[in-house]
């Protein structure tokens, strides 16, 4: 059977399923190739199921501090496998969401693996579609091991989060390899259930994309509730018995070995570009393995284009669903906003969350910037004092000479959802003044952003 | 330099009021400064002390340049000066920076907006680079969301300042120092048939800020009167020289001198299209011809090209069509510039209506003898009236003078049409 549609996009999840509705939207008969559940990594076994189970996390760390709140919840007990149970459900629903988005604009989803094929094509099992426009790629990324010393994911005992997601109970010892996003949740999350959880990173800091005082403050809070946090550890052997793996880490000088139930993998991702037949419809990737596009998101081959993880860093989900949207109207013939890469937020819900946008303390030395950085900690502000939720900061980073926001960076309650003023501000080019001439409510942990802002002009006035 | 009027580009400082280390209260007077209408007094838009004067007296400088700094009374005087040519009074923060007033707090944010008598669209990091850079926002072309100046196209009119950006591609930003688009440079031969110019911001400005005073096309007139004796004697002798073989008409005359000026004057040759300026190279003039139940104008095609005979020819061909409206829409449309003559009723002066979008109309008058003193004697001359009538949202009064000028050069010495 062969169909023909205006656009075809290859990969169902965020960047892919936005790119279809918006598709829709523009008129354009659309098709999305899926070759598992609707929503991708994101909805199924990412975003989507950690933030429930961090939030059961969180659950179990506000019912052990409850009695301070006058609130005795007697020993608080945990089950691993009740709250992943829960995530489930939680993804499932979001992944048949996706589904009804679908049905709701009319367009069609493709079970199976497509391969692209020159002249528009792409083939699913013995079926050819053609599309009429445009064929866009958004098959996402995936975990990846490190099988060149010994870690290679066996699902059992060396696992990625595609595995730590569906276990029925929380291994009593963990080692995180990596601590990025994605190692940070998962140590917050084990730890939470009652698993020693070792968090090992290569760079000198954790978080190591983040502002250092972030890493800083987050490496504090860890240690503080007994997760052993080692940064600048190479992992030179890791060795995998029945049920136990033993490490060498080598670390400030020495090297020592950690046995542990179970080792998680959270060190980078690689992106599926493999036996989807790029080569084949001329479409070149870049020296370290993503899709090249140019800034119209289309690849080196003429009606191709790419989206989401596949089309570089920064490898977020938000990232690619804008350029879902840019790239359907794009293909429709409209002139979209350009998307800004250096105003995506970044966002880690370990607790306290972290929540950043545009440049790093660091990154402004680096480029030789004057900048002056705005501190508020959540220690000064009456909200967080309420809820105990102390930790933590926002820093904002001004341009000394005309107070752009060169850059934000939030450790604390409620990051993730305060960050996005910044990134408005940011996207509108307003300046500190324009943030802390907004009046914003009292008594909020949002006020500490204007606070932040008013330091940075010298005139904080709650500190 | 606040704009004191809405066309006021530069001004010049006449006499300082104030002196440095004088305090000043908003609204005191701090100078007065001529402006390109009047000698008008510059106010203080802030209370402090007058910290430094950046204008001496008698010095021009454009509109948006510091002129003086007032500081808050106490704050030290040192640290940065404003750079001469940073736009906005700049006033001393609490920091202890020299902050401008704009973004501090909202009283002095009022000031700028009386200080800038055009709006422009930009983001406030676009106004303060603008600000400390000395960059006149209304001649940025903005590519933000609806045309709104963000920080980049600042750095594109700086990069094309230093010469760094010269791709077809790049935004028609245009650099600060750097004159309009201009329109006056000579239409090249050849080459396109017309060449489109994004408005800036002044140029949306002043079409929207006129076009509310006077009906959808904003008017305005110059008239000049003009000494024919040399055109007629010119005329008679051509058309003894002919004979049978035709006639020059004074029509005739005046359609090929339009013409002829507007080739050197290609600001005054355009049409407006809301977002655009359309500065024609081709010179297409529109003839009103009143016909019974109103009028048309139909067109002389690259009439700055044509021989007399042949404008003559086609003029009375084409007002025949119209008066039998056998007229093709190819005979009425795209005319650049118009002429309306109502010589032939004896009317002395009139103002004709713009036939949009063209950018102006020349109405004449009737030819008529006059007693002139021509060096120191009264002599009789005949003399005619022409009425330009402008859409101040492409032609600025001066423009349209100098035109006007050029016309009345080439119609009183009709050797100057070849020059």
């Amino acid at each position: 059977m062969a169909s023909q549609f205006d656009v075809i996009i290859l990969g169902g999840g965020p960047a892919g399923y936005v790119a279809a509705i918006r598709s829709a939207q523009l008129g354009m008969s659309t098709a999305v190739i899926e070759r598992d559940k609707l929503g991708g990594v994101c909805v199924n076994i990412g975003c989507i199921p950690t933030k429930a189970l961090l939030h059961s996390a969180y659950i179990a760390k506000l019912l052990r501090e409850a009695k301070e709140f006058g609130v005795d919840a007697g020993s608080v007990k945990t089950d691993y496998g009740v709250a992943m149970q829960r995530s489930r459900r939680v993804s499932d629903q979001n992944s048949k969401g996706v589904e009804f988005l679908m049905k709701k604009n009319k367009v069609t989803v493709v079970k199976g693996s497509g391969v692209l094929q020159p002249g528009r094509k792409v083939k699913v099992g013995s079926d050819v579609h053609e599309a009429r426009k445009a064929v866009i790629i958004a098959t996402g990324s995936r975990v990846k091991g490190l099988p060149q010393i010994g870690l290679e994911i066996n699902k059992t005992t060396v696992i990625s989060s595609d595995e730590a997601l569906f276990l029925e109970k929380a291994p009593a010892t963990l080692a995180i390899i990596g601590a990025g996003a994605v190692g940070m949740e998962f140590a917050d999350i084990f730890s939470a259930f009652g698993t020693q959880v070792t968090l090992i990173e290569a760079l000198p800091r954790i978080l190591p994309l983040e502002d250092a005082e972030a890493s800083d403050a987050l490496a504090k809070s860890y240690k503080k509730r007994g997760i052993e946090v080692i940064a600048g550890a190479k992992v030179k052997k890791g060795t995998s018995a029945k049920d136990k793996v033993t490490l060498e880490v080598e670390a400030n000088g020495a090297t020592r070995k950690i046995e542990t139930t179970a080792v998680l993998m959270a060190a980078g991702r690689a992106v599926n570009v493999e036996d989807i037949g790029l080569a084949e419809c001329g479409v070149q990737v870049t020296e370290r393995g993503f899709i090249k596009v140019d800034p119209g998101l289309q690849t080196t081959a003429p009606g191709y284009y790419a989206i989401g993880d596949v089309a570089g860093p920064p490898m977020l989900a938000h990232k690619g669903m804008r350029e879902g949207v840019t790239v359907t109207e794009l293909i429709a013939g409209k002139k979209p906003h350009a998307i800004k890469y250096d105003n995506v937020p970044s966002v880690t819900y370990c607790h306290p969350e972290v929540a950043s946008i545009g440049l790093t303390e660091d990154q402004c030395k680096e480029r030789k910037l004057e900048y002056v950085a705005g501190r508020f900690p959540f220690s000064a502000n009456g909200r967080a004092r309420g809820t105990g939720e102390t930790e933590g900061f926002v820093k904002v980073l001004r341009d000394k000479q005309y107070g752009e926001i060169l850059g934000a960076h939030i450790v604390g309650g409620h990051a993730s959802e305060i960050i996005h003023e910044l990134a408005v501000a940011r996207e509108n080019e307003y300046t500190v003044e324009e943030v802390e001439l907004a009046i914003h409510a009292h008594p909020t942990m949002s006020e500490a952003v204007a606070q932040a802002a008013l330091d940075s002009l010298g005139r904080v006035v709650d500190m | 330099m606040e704009a004191l009027s809405p066309t006021m580009e530069e001004g010049r400082v006449v006499k300082w009021h104030k002196r440095e280390g004088d305090a000043v209260k908003a609204g005191d007077t701090l100078a007065e400064v001529e402006t390109d209408k009047a000698v008008m007094d510059l106010v203080a838009r802030a209370d402090g002390v007058l910290r430094q004067v950046a204008v001496a007296e008698g010095q021009t400088v454009p509109v948006g340049s510091v002129v003086a700094v007032i500081a808050v009374p106490g704050e030290s005087g040192g640290g940065q000066t404003a750079p001469a040519s940073a736009p906005v009074p700049a006033v001393k923060g609490e920091g202890g920076q020299a902050r401008p007033a704009p973004a501090r707090s909202p009283a002095p944010a009022a000031a700028v907006v009386a200080a800038d008598a055009t709006r422009v669209k930009a983001s406030p990091l676009a106004k303060r680079i603008a600000t400390e850079t000395g960059v006149d926002l209304k001649l940025v072309t903005g590519s933000g969301p609806g045309g709104r100046v963000v920080k980049r196209d600042l750095e594109e009119a700086g990069r094309r300042e230093k010469g760094e950006v010269r791709g077809a591609a790049a935004p028609p930003a245009v650099p600060p120092q750097a004159p309009l688009p201009s329109p006056i440079s000579p239409a090249l031969r050849g080459g396109a048939p017309y060449e489109d110019v994004p408005l800036t911001q002044i140029r949306k400005t002043i079409a929207k800020r006129l076009a509310t005073s006077l009906g959808p096309i904003p008017h305005f007139f110059l008239t000049s009167e003009v000494d024919m004796e040399r055109a007629a004697e010119a005329r008679d002798a051509l058309n003894r020289q002919l004979g049978d073989r035709g006639k020059v008409s004074f029509n005739d005359v005046i359609i090929k001198a339009t013409a002829l000026a507007l080739t050197k004057h290609r600001a005054c040759n355009a049409w407006f299209q809301d977002d655009h300026i359309r500065y024609w190279n081709d010179v297409h003039i529109g003839m009103a011809v009143a016909v019974d139940d109103g009028l048309i104008t139909p067109v002389i095609r690259d009439a700055d090209r044509k021989a007399l005979l042949d404008i003559g020819r086609e003029a009375r061909e084409l007002a025949e069509k119209a008066r039998s409206r056998r007229l093709q829409p190819n005979d009425y449309t795209g005319s650049t510039f118009s002429v309306s003559n109502l010589g032939m009723f004896d009317i002395d002066q009139f103002t004709a209506v713009i036939n949009p979008p063209e950018a102006g109309i020349i109405a004449v008058g009737a030819i008529t003898s006059k007693p002139v003193v021509a060096d120191g004697q009264i002599v009789p001359r005949r003399r005619m009236r022409i009425t330009m009538s402008c859409d101040h949202r492409v032609i600025d009064g001066a423009t349209g003078a100098a035109y006007l000028k050029t016309l009345k050069e080439m119609l009183e010495n009709p050797l100057a049409m070849l020059l």
